[in-house]
């Protein structure tokens, strides 16, 4: 079921992303001050917002899986922390090349929301190792999901009080005083956030139907080879027992 | 509800004064780091955002070891089986202990406090009442927090790495407010008055969450 339409959402991810970034590069006006290496901002701002929006999503999965106790929203909220996490390293990767180029730093830490971001990063990071290293496969999906929960909760916090904590040495690209973004890297930068979302869903639904077509398989075997069916893998992501 | 917070709490006390494990591993932890901290600063003395920040950074990792040890003998001698077959509300879990690690807390700080400012502190220390802010605004939300991630931590084969692992991070903002609090007192300007709030809000946060999911970690 995840996998219906996968390859139009794939195929209208890559014309997106693709166009967005031609906009970025070819239609959007090179920045007064920063030059061409602004345009980082086409690429690691999307990744941020995309990123911590997975996050949020994780955490109402969580509370699903919670309510209804449907492994189906464990494995929802498995997926997502997880390609955010993949989406972070990238973040904070674009985001110190940024730093390098605009301040000569590769870290500065009077930028607020790379620096809440990385606390953000630090904490899900654990969200894999508490997973696998608890034995019994309820136990694990329930302690997952009340993780997932406070660490969601936590986001908006964290950034909340290391953005009153520093000084306001970020470019800021949105800052309503300057008037925002010039209507040309509006147009640019709305569609690549575009196409990072959809990059999201899309990622998201590939490793869902994986998953899921795991499960079906095992099911299947097992009802052909009876005894002979194979020993589970020693894995402790979470699996469709269901299906 | 409250007949069962009392006899949970009071168990808890009882364990502690009878063999007493937290409290003096969390106090002699502290002190060790303020030696630790006189050797690798190489400073006689500290003061202003130093000074918050050495006292801030060792009440921190010592409530660590408390938070790791909160749930070992109830996993262990069967404190949660026994706390399931009782027939009362699960959150009376969840207050005790929350209750219990405040209290280490506090107990942990009567000692390194005073240390902190005999060993280590400069100028003699000004207008204390808001290091008395920081420090229960601190505690409460350490407590909350501790509870939820040692009651996370402890069915895992690597709970001695994870709680740090996870209460660090989550205890970033809070560490932010408390520094601002409380560097005052060390001879630092005076911050924004709005960090008191900053804490609460967090101490609310944390606490409802810690309300709502905490039933979720006891089921069996």
């Amino acid at each position: 079921m995840y996998g219906t339409r996968l390859r139009a959402l794939s195929i209208a991810t890559l014309i997106t992303l693709a166009g967005g970034f031609a906009l970025a590069a070819f239609y959007a006006p090179e920045d007064a001050d920063q030059g061409f290496m602004q345009k980082i901002l086409y690429l690691h701002v999307p990744l941020a917002i995309v990123a911590l929006c997975g996050f949020i999503f994780a955490g109402v999965c969580a509370i699903q899986h919670l309510r209804t106790e449907d492994s189906r929203w464990d494995l929802r909220s498995y997926v997502a922390i997880h390609i955010s996490l993949i989406l972070g390293a990238a973040v904070l990767i674009t985001g110190s090349i940024w730093a390098r180029a605009s301040w000569g730093h590769w870290w500065v830490w009077d930028e607020p929301t790379l620096v809440s971001f990385l606390i953000v990063f630090l904490l899900y990071a654990t969200y894999q190792p508490l997973r696998f290293s608890i034995e019994d496969r309820d136990k694990q999906s329930r302690y997952a999901s009340v993780f997932a929960i406070t660490a969601g909760a936590f986001v908006p916090l964290n950034f909340l009080a290391v953005r009153m904590a520093q000084s306001y040495t970020h470019p800021r690209v949105f800052a309503t005083a300057n008037g925002g973004l010039e209507p040309h890297m509006k147009v640019a930068f709305y569609t690549c956030l575009l196409g990072m979302a959809l990059l999201y869903v899309t990622l998201w639904k590939y490793e869902m139907s994986a998953k899921n077509a795991r499960a079906q398989l095992k099911a299947l075997r097992r009802r052909l080879g009876g005894d002979g069916a194979p020993a589970p893998r020693r894995s402790a992501s979470p699996t469709l027992e269901s299906a | 509800m409250r007949r069962a917070v009392n006899a949970v709490l009071r168990r808890d006390l009882r364990l502690e004064t009878r063999t007493p494990q937290v409290v003096p591993g969390m106090a002699l932890f502290s002190i060790s780091a303020f030696v630790v901290f006189h050797f690798a600063l190489q400073e006689r003395e500290v003061q202003g955002n130093l000074a918050a920040g050495v006292l801030w950074v060792t009440l921190l990792l010592a409530a660590v070891l408390g938070i790791a040890r909160q749930f070992v003998a109830d996993r262990e001698e069967g404190g949660f089986e026994g706390f399931l077959l009782a027939p009362v509300d699960r959150t009376a879990l969840l207050v005790a202990k929350v209750a219990s690690l405040f209290l280490f807390l506090v107990a942990l700080e009567i000692v390194a406090v005073p240390a902190f400012l005999v060993m280590l502190l400069g100028p003699a220390p000004t207008e204390f009442w808001r290091l008395l802010l920081a420090l229960a605004l601190a505690d409460a939300g350490i407590a909350f927090v501790g509870t939820l991630v040692g009651a996370l931590a402890v069915q895992s084969r690597a709970r001695d790495l994870l709680v740090p692992l996870l209460t660090l991070p989550l205890l970033v903002p809070l560490l932010i407010g408390a520094v601002k609090i409380s560097a005052p007192v060390f001879g630092s300007p005076v911050a924004a008055a709005r960090w008191p709030w900053v804490l609460a809000l967090y101490d609310l946060v944390f606490g409802l969450v810690a309300y709502a999911v905490f039933d979720f970690l006891l089921e069996d």
